[in-house]
């Protein structure tokens, strides 16, 4: 019993880790409808470019101000070039789009900064409480309970924001209807602005707490991948979805691995996620807080 | 003669001047083509031996003028780790220079697959240092391949010989448990077999755990780590999954300095990302790192005072990936050196004599010392029969700061891998229809 709460235990705060790199591609979907294949780019760009501007001396907030600075700038060039041309174009030319930004982002943080691997540090250990492993047996890493305790506060942060602010509620305007937005003066350019810069922060989060964990390095990018099961679980419109969905992924797949893992050979943490996403997607193809689409035949 | 006229052959015969003059200047210049990678996802790797090898080569123009008067020249093309860029940079690269590409290196077993067909229709030598075909050391089935210096087979005998030292004997290892930790894909997998023979030659039980590509979130197959409690534990990683597996290790309280990880697990891009985590983590390796190495000095001084340095940063060179590459460099001038001993000094090898070069390849302990490479690589003597050539490697901890040597080098298990490798290859010659070289008649 005790090894399976550790597993699970493990398993939900993974799934905490998962949820950063998912939110950013909430934010932009329920802004746009535009599913972003940059997010992983932009998330590796971020941490680069944050870690970049420290190695030049800079103190940790400078940095951090610096790199969200730059997040913005992205934001603000992909809206100019990549998103301005392309408005009431199909969904599927979109997401093109951002398919050629992925490629975009990936060169441009390694012209910048350089192919080096690097380390960053965030001060907070990846190690287990030590009171809690010799009183319970469980090993609970005190980083992990950062990385919780970050998102909650990010989530936090964001359902007010979208919930509560004149912005917020235009951005979900801009994301039911485009023109009809624009009809009644909502200017969809800034709002798309917004949402960008604000999907870049969640990137920077994210590069960030991967980073700490893993290295700054291209293998950032590949964080999306788990992102992924995580949206079609969740859903693809809601911030909350992420993170439960993040929840239910990280723990599933290490409860898989470590009891199911062992009579088909090992490694399946890597597509059981996603053998769960599709069996979700026909009993709930919008996820678990999706809205729901209905189209008037 | 009008002017116009003057001035067209004027211009004709100072063109061909030079065209002619580059035609010679090309015909005294050996050419190398470098499938190199230094973007995309394995980039920190490319650019540091690609940095390494071209430095070296740099050197031997700088100091020597080229190997016995023929200037070493040079063209990358940019791989991205990519297989199917790969034979698209090999076919690119294969009729450059004036005898053509003289040797293909391509960093990658993927790649080396791919075009190891080719290179026997193509005459090029493909060399593949720690990493590729492991049975193509058996040269008689393979003569255009050398998978030199040491293959993944040896390597993980020469751990598990590390291993007994440690435990006090090779008789200690009877009962003792070890975890195998691998990449999910070929190369992981390779050493399978070879941990299960050592396993029942030794008397210790071995657990393979796969961690799937890329490898960024471990902590499931960790978790398992910690309930059976292994004595060592052996990382056969590649990319972002050794910091994880360092970190996630440390997670769950397994000592590092019982964690003992291929030469793909042992570069500052492995530990630097994991901080303290890193701490006394063991890597095999058949090259070491390091720049107070008169062979890295001598780079230093004719090269990078010169600005003619290929490292964008510095601080890279004497890193591990850095030094592999120099081992790289040094290994294909050798081979070109010998290749002319026996085909005219002073003159440009093809693919053919560059094939000779390598298979006559004997770097000893005097020439590595006249080479200022003493201690920095293993010494080195290539046969019709063997294209390994050596076999050894050293075990290096990493202090929270740098690489530190423990061993001096490590021998193979040659009595266990050398049958496996000729029994893998002469599997492979009944598939294709190969008829193995008889090496007593080899000149």
């Amino acid at each position: 019993m005790q090894f399976f709460l550790e597993v699970l235990i493990g398993g939900l705060l993974s799934g905490v880790m998962y949820s950063f790199v998912a939110l950013g591609f909430v934010l932009i979907y329920k802004a746009s409808g535009v599913f972003n294949f940059a997010q992983g780019a932009m998330v590796f760009f971020a941490a680069l470019t944050f870690v970049g501007i420290l190695e030049m001396g800079v103190p940790f907030w400078g940095a951090l101000i610096l790199a969200f600075g730059a997040m913005v700038l992205l934001g603000i060039g992909t809206e100019r070039i990549v998103l301005r041309p392309m408005v009431n174009q199909p969904p599927i030319a979109l997401f093109m789009a951002t398919i050629g930004l992925t490629f975009f982002v990936e060169g441009l943080a390694q012209a910048m900064w350089g192919a080096s691997v690097r380390g960053l540090d965030l001060g907070i250990q990846d190690e287990p409480i030590e009171w809690m492993m010799e009183t319970t047996g469980i090993g609970v890493s005190k980083f992990d309970l950062f990385a919780a305790g970050v998102a909650a506060v990010l989530v936090t942060a964001l359902a007010l924001f979208f919930q509560y602010t004149r912005v917020g509620r235009a951005l979900r305007a801009v994301a039911d209807d485009h023109q009809a937005a624009l009809s009644i003066g909502i200017p969809l350019q800034t709002i798309w602005r917004i949402v960008w810069a604000v999907a870049g922060f969640v990137a920077l989060v994210a590069g960030l707490i991967w980073g700490a964990r893993n290295g700054v390095q291209f293998a950032l990018v590949f964080t999306a991948l788990k992102a992924l099961p995580v949206l079609i679980l969740g859903g693809f419109t809601s911030v909350p979805g992420a993170i439960v969905g993040g929840l239910i992924i990280g723990s599933t797949e290490k409860l898989a691995e470590v009891y199911l893992g062992a009579y088909v050979g090992g490694g399946i943490d890597s597509w059981f996620p996603y053998v769960m996403a599709l069996a979700f997607l026909l009993v709930r193809p919008e996820g678990l807080f999706g809205e729901k689409h209905i189209d008037r035949v | 003669m009008k002017l116009k006229t003057k001035f067209l052959l004027s211009a004709a015969a100072v063109s061909s001047a030079f065209v002619s003059s580059a035609v010679l200047a090309q015909a005294s210049e050996q050419f190398i083509g470098l499938p190199s990678y230094r973007v995309g996802a394995y980039a920190a790797g490319g650019s540091g031996i690609y940095g390494g090898w071209i430095d070296y080569m740099q050197l031997i123009n700088e100091k020597e003028g080229g190997v016995n008067g023929v200037k070493l020249t040079w063209e990358e093309c940019e791989t991205e780790y990519n297989n199917a860029r790969g034979v698209e940079c090999y076919e690119r690269l294969k009729s450059k220079g004036a005898s053509g590409n003289s040797v293909f290196q391509p960093l990658s077993t993927g790649i080396t697959y791919s075009v190891l067909d080719k290179v026997a229709q193509d005459k090029i030598p493909m060399v593949t240092i720690g990493y590729g075909r492991t049975d193509a050391a058996d040269g008689r089935v393979f003569p255009w391949v050398f998978p030199m210096v040491t293959t993944y087979w040896s390597q993980n005998t020469a751990k598990i010989k590390f291993i007994g030292q440690k435990e006090g004997g090779m008789d200690k290892l009877k009962g003792k448990k070890i975890v195998n930790i691998y990449h999910d894909s070929a190369y992981g997998k390779e050493t399978i077999p070879l941990l299960d023979a050592q396993a029942a030659k030794y008397g210790f039980t071995v657990i393979h755990i796969p961690v799937s590509h890329p490898g960024n979130e471990q902590q499931s197959q960790w978790l398992r780590v910690r309930q059976e409690k292994p004595d060592w534990v052996i990382l056969r990683g590649w990319g972002v999954m050794n910091p994880t597996a360092i970190k996630a290790a440390a997670k769950v309280g397994f000592p590092r300095e019982k964690m003992v990880g291929v030469w793909w697990s042992g570069a500052e891009e492995d530990t630097v990302p994991a901080g303290a985590a890193a701490k006394g983590f063991i890597a095999a390796g058949f090259n070491v790192a390091g720049a107070n190495y008169p062979v890295i000095k001598d780079i230093q001084e004719n090269v990078y005072k010169k600005n003619k340095g290929n490292m964008e940063d510095k601080n890279r060179i004497g890193s591990v990936y850095y030094n592999r590459g120099v081992v790289h460099g040094i290994i294909t001038v050798e081979a070109i050196r010998t290749a002319q001993a026996k085909f005219g000094k002073g003159k440009v090898m093809n693919g053919e004599q560059m094939r000779w070069g390598f298979e006559n390849l004997a770097i000893d302990s005097k020439r590595l010392k006249e080479l200022g490479a003493e201690g920095f690589m293993p010494d080195l003597k290539v046969s019709c029969a063997d294209h390994e050539g050596s076999g050894k490697v050293k075990f290096q901890q990493w202090d929270g700061k740098e690489w530190k040597v423990l061993t001096d080098w490590v021998d193979a298990d040659k009595e266990l891998v050398r049958p496996m490798i000729e029994e893998s290859a002469a599997k492979y010659a009944k598939e294709k229809n190969i008829t193995p070289r008889d090496c007593s008649k080899e000149g």
